[in-house]
């Protein structure tokens, strides 16, 4: 990008001019950013991918009754009695189990994967809010105050990216009662997890928003602005926010696959959301036992790879785009 | 996909070796076999009911393999079916079980003793009279203190934490008594006495009819005072056995060789010249080194992993080296009336109506990984075992839910109702059956939630703990239970007794809570002739299942793969696998 500003027509509306040819539009720096975007293809393929992922999940259901079987349903019919194994030629593939059935119990596949996205889903995208959330609060508390209120939470971030963080959630979900909160099975599950991931997540987005804040509050708009006699809580949400949310924006998007990968590491130990509800992580965990049985691997596994690949090329993408002098 | 060829080539291995060194053929086909090579195959179960490619010959080295570790070599201190099995071939106990293939291996014969036990009156007094002559490895005698001394030592739980407790709770010791280590040079009289060096007298605190049963365990089998070395025995066991010895390198592996001083034994065919054991051998690996030859047994007998199970079933060749053998255990479900509305019988025998059995079944891996549709507690290699159903599940075993319902109606619940089901978290099958059993009950309505405890605990602080299965609604608790010796009383006293229910957990039976049954049990333990104890289990078990406070899942049987070179191969109902004291090696 030798360029800063795209001088090439843009998608702008032009606002109606008093004069007779089209003036030069100003653009905004979002605008400028997903025209970038829009030109990077490999960004908007995951993009795309992504989008269709949330459908996938927002719309289980519909998806699920019009191409599947209930997730939880058992076909035992589909599986061969003695041994185990699904009727049929790559594990029972065909247009009524599109990826096949489970062994043992016939379950669909198809339909496991499906509602597997909107657990996995559903507990990184709230995960990642709120490592965001706390991140950003702390990362802008200690770069904007300085001193020992800085230290503090530094050290702090130090002790929480130190912690042994898989340890500590396989034993949290183990000691948790069943009801806790006023919740109670999945729904306090789920609660559990975006706890754990998401509150020992958020030193990655602090130190960035740390290290951002430093040098913002030291520029000369900021100074400007004091000295024009804005109060601290103007400075922060008029001055340092809106610098700050490309930062935040990019992050978050590449946070959002780790998470899936935490979700379904835990899931796959045994201390994510509990059986039967399908988890891509914990279907997993049972084909581990079938491994002569490729495909009951093969979706779920696929399933998470698509997702994360698409998330963390998404963000590369949007990395670029919002901060080109970071290529 | 990619591994089948790989697979086919080894089998087709395995097959044709099978052919060239089985002389004689499988006990089925072994009638017109004499002296020329059998069919390349064994059949599917031919070592069930008669020894597979039996033999006499001597010599050979017999090699077993274990995915694992033992949990020690020493007499008192071991727990293990497999390590039962095995133990014969380097020690010998007061009796044993026979080692003869099918239900013939559950007959009790005398071992170090001349004959069996012989009871007082009261059942309360057991004397032993040992074999005349008898040696360990160096060649000093056998006496009946050196029994009294193993028996002493194994009562001594922080030592040897992992053995048996029989006879720690059974004999009747001097109070506080904790064993030869600690308690040096107390009177035991009361509990065992030695009048000469061939006599053993056991004294019970309580009458027991099937003390035979206990004098077969290891923990009978001498041990010299004066070679003893506490926990660390266990590197040199003294052999009193058909083979000691050579090199033990605990964690590792160990090899056995001829005793020398090893004599006046019925029992044992002692074949092979050398054993080798091999430990912490690859578990995925051990299916195909049994089929190529390079090692004999799975010494834990644990069968073929459910990986390579649908390879073995689906090849024909590779089925007729495979024997399905039955368990004396049971895979079943506590169905407690301690938590409502399971406390109303017609809520439980709805349960138990609306149960698909199939799925039972297939949660455990199927007919042969997994076992037979349990229709009642015995298993039917216990002697005393009656078929009955008094829950009939309809011709394809997926339940009767007119039945369900009908019950559902007289229960108050005409809708149904909701319950907790617990398993071991750690456990894929009990995972499998709590879905199964999820998906089967909520055809009539009972909905079920899964919870998952972890394993080492599910007795002592969850399913197991009264208190906890009322707080936290357990209505349904996923169990098993195997035997530690076929009898009646050895399988059912555990999870049918009310009295072994503790307020602070640790039990298995969390549901059978009937007088009658208990009564039954006492009864059992004073009657002196075998032959009437038998009906008594038929009538507990029958007893049990009218107050459907157990909901049977099946009979466990284990598909295990006959090791490519053996001879003499035979299972017996005791051991539940193959009877390692009667093996032999092709040479």
């Amino acid at each position: 990008m030798t360029a800063p500003l795209d001088v090439s027509p843009g998608e702008g509306v032009a606002p109606p001019v008093s004069g007779g040819g089209v003036a030069i539009q100003g653009r905004s720096l979002s605008q400028i950013a997903w025209a970038r975007l829009k030109r990077d293809r490999v960004a908007m393929a995951g993009l795309g991918v992504v989008v269709f992922l949330v459908l996938v999940a927002v719309f289980a259901p519909v998806i699920v009754g019009l191409l599947g079987h209930p997730p939880l349903e058992h076909h035992r019919s589909m599986v061969d009695a003695t041994t185990q194994v699904p009727k049929g030629a790559f594990g029972g593939i065909s247009t009524d189990f599109l990826f096949g059935v489970e062994p043992q119990n016939g379950r669909d596949i198809f339909s496991r994967v499906v509602y597997g996205a909107r657990v996995s889903l559903l507990i990184a995208f709230l995960a990642t809010l709120l490592s965001v959330v706390i991140g950003t609060v702390l990362g802008v508390i200690a770069g904007f105050m300085g001193g020992w209120v800085d230290t503090l939470i530094s050290r702090a971030m130090d002790v929480f990216l130190a912690f042994p963080i898989l340890v500590f959630a396989i034993a949290l979900a183990g000691v948790v009662p069943d009801e806790a909160l006023g919740l109670s099975g999945d729904a306090l599950r789920i609660a559990l997890l975006v706890f754990i991931i998401g509150f020992f997540n958020w030193p990655y987005i602090a130190r960035i928003i740390r290290g951002q804040t430093l040098s913002l509050r030291e520029r000369e708009f900021v100074d400007a602005a004091r000295s024009l006699g804005a109060r601290t809580p103007y400075i922060v949400f008029r001055e340092l926010l809106p610098n700050l949310m490309a930062p935040i924006l990019i992050y978050a998007t590449l946070l959002i696959p780790t998470n899936i990968l935490f979700e379904a590491a835990l899931s796959f130990l045994g201390v994510g959301v509990r059986p039967p509800t399908p988890t891509w992580g914990g279907m997993l965990a049972d084909a581990v036992r079938y491994y002569t049985i490729p495909h009951f691997a093969i979706f779920p596994g696929l399933a998470i790879f698509l997702t994360v690949l698409a998330f963390n090329l998404f963000g590369d993408g949007l990395r670029d785009a919002l901060d080109p002098r970071a290529r | 996909m990619k591994r089948k060829p790989t697979l086919a080539t080894i089998a087709l291995g395995a097959v044709l070796a099978l052919g060239l060194s089985a002389c004689g053929g499988g006990g089925t086909e072994s009638s017109g076999g004499g002296s020329k090579p059998a069919e390349a195959k064994g059949s599917f179960n031919a070592a069930l009911t008669a020894a597979f490619n039996p033999s006499t010959k001597k010599g050979g080295t017999l090699k077993f393999a274990n995915p694992g570790e033992w949990d020690s070599l020493d007499p008192a201190d071991t727990y293990y079916a497999y390590t039962w099995n095995f133990i014969r071939l380097y020690g010998r106990a007061l009796v044993m079980f026979k080692s003869a293939p099918g239900p013939d291996g559950s007959t009790v014969v005398p071992d170090l003793a001349e004959s069996l036990g012989k009871p007082s009156d009261d059942f309360k007094t057991w004397t032993y009279t040992l074999r005349k002559g008898l040696k360990y490895e160096d060649g000093s005698p056998i006496t009946s203190k050196d029994v009294k001394y193993a028996v002493q030592r194994s009562i001594d739980r922080e030592t040897f934490p992992n053995g048996p407790t029989y006879l720690n709770t059974m004999l009747n010791w001097p109070k506080d008594y904790k064993g030869p280590y600690k308690s040096k040079g107390a009177d035991v009289d009361s509990a065992i006495e030695t009048p000469d060096d061939h006599t053993i007298v056991f004294k019970l605190k309580q009458p027991y009819s099937g003390f035979d049963y206990l004098a077969q365990m290891p923990v009978t089998m001498p041990v010299p005072e004066a070679k003893d070395t506490g926990s660390k025995y266990q590197e040199h066991v003294i052999s009193s056995g058909p083979y000691m010895f050579e090199k033990n390198e605990i964690g590792k592996g160990f090899s056995l060789v001829r005793n020398p001083h090893w004599g006046d034994d019925p029992n044992r065919p002692a074949l092979p010249d050398r054993i080798e054991v091999q430990l912490k051998v690859n578990a995925d690996d051990m299916d195909n080194r049994l089929l190529s030859g390079d090692i004999h047994v799975d010494v834990t007998g644990n069968g073929v992993s459910s990986a390579a199970q649908g390879r073995v079933l689906q090849d024909q060749n590779l089925k007729g080296g495979t024997d399905n053998v039955a368990q004396q255990r049971l895979w079943y479900t506590s169905v407690n009336p301690t938590v409502k509305p399971l406390d109303n019988i017609d809520c439980r025998k709805a349960v138990l109506y609306a149960t698909d059995r199939a799925g039972y079944q297939a949660a455990f891996g199927g007919e042969f990984a997994g076992g037979e549709i349990a229709t009642g507690l015995l298993p039917p290699t216990v002697p005393g075992f009656e078929r009955f159903d008094l829950y009939p599940a309809g011709a394809d075993n997926t339940g009767d839910l007119n039945k369900a319902k009908e019950h559902l109606a007289k229960c108050g619940q005409p809708n149904g109702f909701e319950t907790n089901i617990s398993y071991r978290a750690e456990r894929p099958k009990e995972k499998a059956t709590a879905e199964a059993l999820q998906q089967a009950l909520g055809r009539a309505g009972i909905k079920l939630t899964l919870k998952p405890y972890p394993q080492g605990d599910y007795f002592s602080l969850y399913a197991g703990k009264p208190s906890f299965v009322v707080e936290n609604k357990l209505g349904l608790v996923i169990n098993g239970w195997g035997s530690d010796y076929p009898d009646g009383y050895g399988f059912l006293q555990q999870i049918v007794d009310s009295r072994v229910i503790r307020p602070g957990g640790g039990s298995s039976n969390t549901s059978v809570r009937i007088p009658d049954v208990d009564a039954l049990i006492d009864k059992s333990l004073t009657e002196p002739d075998a032959a009437k104890r038998l009906p008594i289990w038929a009538q507990i078990d029958k007893r049990v299942m009218e107050e459907a406070v157990i909901l049977p899942g099946v009979w466990a049987k284990t598909l295990l793969v006959r090791g490519k070179g053996l001879t003499n191969v035979y299972a017996s109902d005791s051991q539940q696998m193959y009877d390692y004291v009667g093996l032999g090696v092709q040479q």
